[in-house]
């Protein structure tokens, strides 16, 4: 046990313990979407949710194929796309306050098709 | 060791902050809560050696992101008000679902022949390199997509603009019942 300890002190984090905390961080964006009623809660859940992907992305990258750099941009380009959805999406939801007067999901079950 | 430490403080961080981002009462505390996620993984990436993805995480979700999403939530909520979630079987067939979820990626991750990845050491990716490699047009260069995320911003920019201006009778409404 003591030689394992100190034999794994000195070492590099396991890739293992990156993909761990990106999966927690997913499933609590998972549940946050789920039990939400405010649009604005399920915006910062699916935020969460893209940042899993990024680490993930990072992570992969560095630990397989630490000669390239694909993952990183992979993440770069995520992270632009999460600016535009978040622009746009924020600009439903304050559409959505103006005509119903409240910013939930329940409203939306009224909108003119 | 320090990097292990300085791992193990930014996960707890990160799983702290991330579940109580979803089940905080107050929107403004959860966004604050999502705020110290993005900064932990900023942390994360620049453990990994990533510094431009450091910058870009922060300054663009942690600056930029963040700060619509505050501006958003003064304009669509009145403050300090609690906001409602849904009840009863919801909850439960959520929390069932995560659960479930998480334990089942959980298992096929800690079982998958990808943990026996060794962590190799390598230089630090120069500005250089990642200017050549995102303004290249050739193998494993990414000009197409730079050029393809300029024209998505501008049409992001245009939409959102459309989306959320007035038009002539919602401000003649707004102006009867002020909203």
């Amino acid at each position: 046990m003591g030689e394992l300890l100190i034999d794994n002190a000195g070492a590099p984090v396991p890739i293992l313990a990156y993909q761990l905390v990106s999966l927690i961080i997913f499933f609590a964006g998972i549940y946050g979407f789920f039990t939400r009623r405010n649009l604005m809660m399920m915006l910062i859940s699916v935020e969460l949710i893209l940042n899993a992907a990024d680490i993930n992305f990072a992570v992969f990258n560095r630990y397989l194929y630490p000669g390239e750099m694909d993952g990183m941009f992979f993440a770069l380009f995520t992270i632009a796309i999460a600016a535009c959805e978040t622009a746009v999406a924020i600009a439903i939801i304050i559409n959505v306050y103006r005509n119903f007067g409240n910013a939930e999901v329940d409203n939306l079950k009224n909108m003119k098709g | 060791m320090t990097q292990q430490i300085i791992f193990y403080l930014l996960a707890i961080a990160i799983t702290a902050f991330s579940i109580l981002a979803v089940i905080s009462k107050r929107i403004v505390r959860s966004a604050t809560y999502l705020l110290f996620v993005l900064l932990a993984t900023a942390g994360l990436y620049m453990l990994l050696g990533y510094y431009f993805l450091f910058a870009v995480q922060v300054s663009v979700y942690a600056g930029g992101i963040m700060v619509l999403f505050i501006m958003a939530i003064f304009l669509t909520h009145k403050p300090g008000k609690d906001i409602r979630t849904k009840k009863g079987w919801r909850i439960h067939a959520s929390l069932l679902l995560s659960v479930a979820g998480l334990l089942l990626s959980g298992y096929i991750i800690l079982n998958n022949a990808i943990g026996i990845v060794q962590f190799i050491d390598k230089e630090e990716l120069t500005m250089q390199q990642i200017g050549t490699a995102m303004l290249g047009t050739g193998k494993q260069q990414y000009l197409l997509s730079f050029e393809m995320m300029s024209i998505l911003l501008l049409a992001c920019i245009v939409g959102a603009i459309l989306i959320a201006r007035k038009t002539k009778n919602d401000k003649n409404e707004s102006n009867e019942t002020e909203l």
